[in-house]
């Protein structure tokens, strides 16, 4: 027990307390490292392959004959003439358009006052049920929303509208607008929730402190404190939107036009690619290659949006760090 | 232990006379802004401060002391009604402000806390400009007068204005911790108020960035009352005029640290010459 004695006679300690590390545990050691970046590189190789074959696959695109990377960019047309077909991108980047900005109209404010009230207003306890809530609303599969539009959203719509005299499609975009809206409220209420409990309690006393009400504390406060992690949000549930599918698909319909009227069916670039997919375009045929540079653009799109939303992020870090 | 705690019972009583004006022989010569009677207040289940009473003079510097996890804070948080912002806190007994029941329910805590200004222990300027930070409370409290010249008045009052008048539109947080905490004084100075409470204002600062809040603590005081929480035993001695010593309730409940009063004087006879044993042992070092 004594500290002299162990330190006089060391031979008392060493095999007998400390058995050391085992040859197994060294092993693990040596080979956890590789394991890891083994499963880091599988994501990173499968996002490098998609951008190759979507590259190399556009570009053989770009190649044909019968078509013409102007047309494509910046046509109005997609027709499927077999002798001079047309690929023109943009009423698909405008169905796209259309959906993002219809869902934001829906989605932004509800999620941001539903994040202001779970952070600022909820009791704790309410907010410790109804934030996973919210969230359960994200696990929904994408395709049930799509027959929600389908089979209620355009059936109410339809019985609303047309005594008005407006003609309501059986596939419109402002149901796909309404559906892809309430998707991405749980993106944006739970990330802004997140950055608005972020904000350090010490700003809000201080608010308090001087005799704020609670909306001065949670609009004039909080939000600007938070307002990049919130925009970062807003960007996040867009892009979103821009790569929904099926719900766009069974809601909006596969009509590739730019029109103002809501109540018409349009093609988003997402419901282009199925749309082609389940078609009878042969392979290697333009229109099969069309695809891949529709997918392209798609995914530069959503990359573009989320690469900004990552940079918003940082900067809010940035402010209380 | 018993022989200690009717005596320790007795000093609130004997030095502080609740809402009455205090006894004579305490040099204290203006009556109470904010007094408390047998306050108590919880966390829960959890008693942290146990019946409090103590009467804060106007126009004065009235410190609070003791030993960590006391209540001195808690006890700051009840003249404001910061604690409402606390689901969990409970409080019962009395407290008036300037003959205002502070807890009744016609209390309106968000006008009260105009009223009675707090700075915290750490400071917390808003993410906005300088000029912002100072103006915005007065803003929401719907000042009509001169913005500019309401907040270059304050910075001056906070020994900011030098410092600061050629970067207002700078943010608030680049400035150093000893210039964010004046700047936070301003602010609290810019809404007006009749109270001012610190909590630990200094304890982020270095010593010459803490010797100038003092300096401006001993300036505010001709206009201001003052209740300053410190861990600094010189800090009370040499901005104080009252000290209150709080302390852990050795009577208390297993498990729960519930604080109390012990001594409620003038600061120089507390320090030259404490009533309460415990009192004693903390000033010079022996408790805490
Ligand atoms: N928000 C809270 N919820 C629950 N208990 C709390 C809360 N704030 C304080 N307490 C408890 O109340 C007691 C008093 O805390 P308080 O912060 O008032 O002490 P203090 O004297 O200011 O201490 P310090 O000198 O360390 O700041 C402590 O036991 C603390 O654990
Ligand atoms: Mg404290």
């Amino acid at each position: 027990m004594s500290a002299p004695t162990v330190d006089a006679d060391p031979a008392v300690l060493p095999e007998t307390l400390w058995a050391g590390r085992s040859r197994m545990l060294m092993i693990q050691e040596t080979l956890i490292g590789p394991f890891l970046f083994f499963c880091a590189l599988v994501t990173v190789v499968t996002t490098a392959g998609i951008v190759l074959v979507l590259g190399t696959e556009a570009f053989r695109f770009f190649q044909m004959p019968e078509v013409s990377a102007v047309d494509f960019f910046f046509g109005t047309k997609i027709e499927d003439d077999p002798v001079s077909p047309r690929f023109g991108l943009l009423p698909l980047l405008w169905g796209t358009f259309v959906i993002a900005f219809g869902s934001s109209i829906v989605a932004l404010p509800i999620g941001l006052l539903s994040a202001i009230y779970l952070s600022e207003y909820a009791p704790r306890r309410l907010r410790s049920v109804l934030k996973p809530a919210l969230e359960l609303l994200a696990g929904v599969p994408t395709i049930v929303y799509g027959y929600l539009a389908l089979l209620l959203v355009t059936p109410v719509l339809k019985r609303l509208l047309e005594p008005l005299g407006l003609r309501v499609e059986t596939f419109n975009s402002l149901s796909a607008c309404l559906v892809v809206g309430v998707m991405v409220i749980p993106m944006v209420s739970s990330l802004s929730e997140d950055v608005l409990s972020a904000v350090p309690r010490g700003l809000r006393e201080a608010a308090y402190g001087l005799g704020a009400t609670k909306f001065e504390v949670s609009t004039r406060i909080v939000l600007p404190a938070a307002l990049s992690g919130v925009t970062a949000s807003f960007i996040l549930a867009i892009s979103r939107a821009v790569g929904e599918t099926m719900a766009v698909v069974l809601a909006a319909g596969i009509r590739p036009q730019i029109t103002l009227n809501p109540l018409t069916s349009i093609e988003t670039m997402t419901a282009y690619i199925v749309a082609v997919t389940n078609g009878d375009a042969s392979e290697g045929s333009a229109k099969y290659q069309s695809l891949f540079a529709v997918g392209l653009s798609l995914f530069a799109i959503t990359l573009v949006l989320n690469i900004l939303s990552g940079l918003v992020l940082r900067r809010y870090r940035e402010v209380y760090n | 232990m018993s022989p200690i705690m009717p005596e320790v019972k007795a000093v609130p009583n004997v030095s502080s006379g609740g809402a009455e004006p205090l006894p004579a022989g305490t040099d204290v010569p203006s009556t109470a802004v904010l007094s408390t009677r047998d306050l108590n207040v919880w966390y829960g289940i959890s008693l942290a401060l146990r019946d409090i009473t103590i009467a804060i003079p106007r126009n004065q510097i009235t410190a609070l002391i003791g030993p960590s996890g006391c209540g001195k804070s808690t006890l700051l948080r009840c003249f404001n009604r910061m604690n409402d912002l606390i689901p969990s806190a409970r409080m019962t007994g009395e407290i008036t402000f300037e003959g205002l029941d502070l807890n009744s329910a016609e209390t309106d805590p968000v006008s009260l806390r105009r009223r009675i200004g707090m700075v915290f222990q750490k400071p917390n300027p808003f993410p906005k400009s300088i000029y912002q930070n100072v103006a915005w409370g007065a803003r929401i409290n719907g000042y009509r007068g001169d913005m500019d010249e309401l907040v270059e008045r304050s910075l001056r009052r906070a020994a900011l204005w030098d410092e600061v008048k050629d970067k207002l539109n700078k943010s608030g947080l680049d400035l150093s911790g000893g210039q964010q905490q004046r700047l936070c004084i301003a602010r609290t100075l810019a809404v007006d108020p009749e109270v001012i409470l610190m909590d630990e204002p200094c304890s982020a600062l270095d010593p010459i960035s803490t010797a100038r809040v003092e300096d401006l603590m001993d300036d505010l005081k001709s206009e201001y009352t003052i209740v300053i929480v410190t861990h600094n035993m010189q800090q009370a001695r040499r901005t104080s005029d009252m000290t209150a010593c709080l302390m852990l309730d050795d009577g208390a409940q297993h498990g729960h640290r519930t604080g109390i009063i012990a001594e409620f004087s003038p600061t120089d006879r507390l320090f030259t010459n404490p009533k309460d044993p415990r009192t004693e042992a903390y000033i010079t070092g022996r408790i805490g």
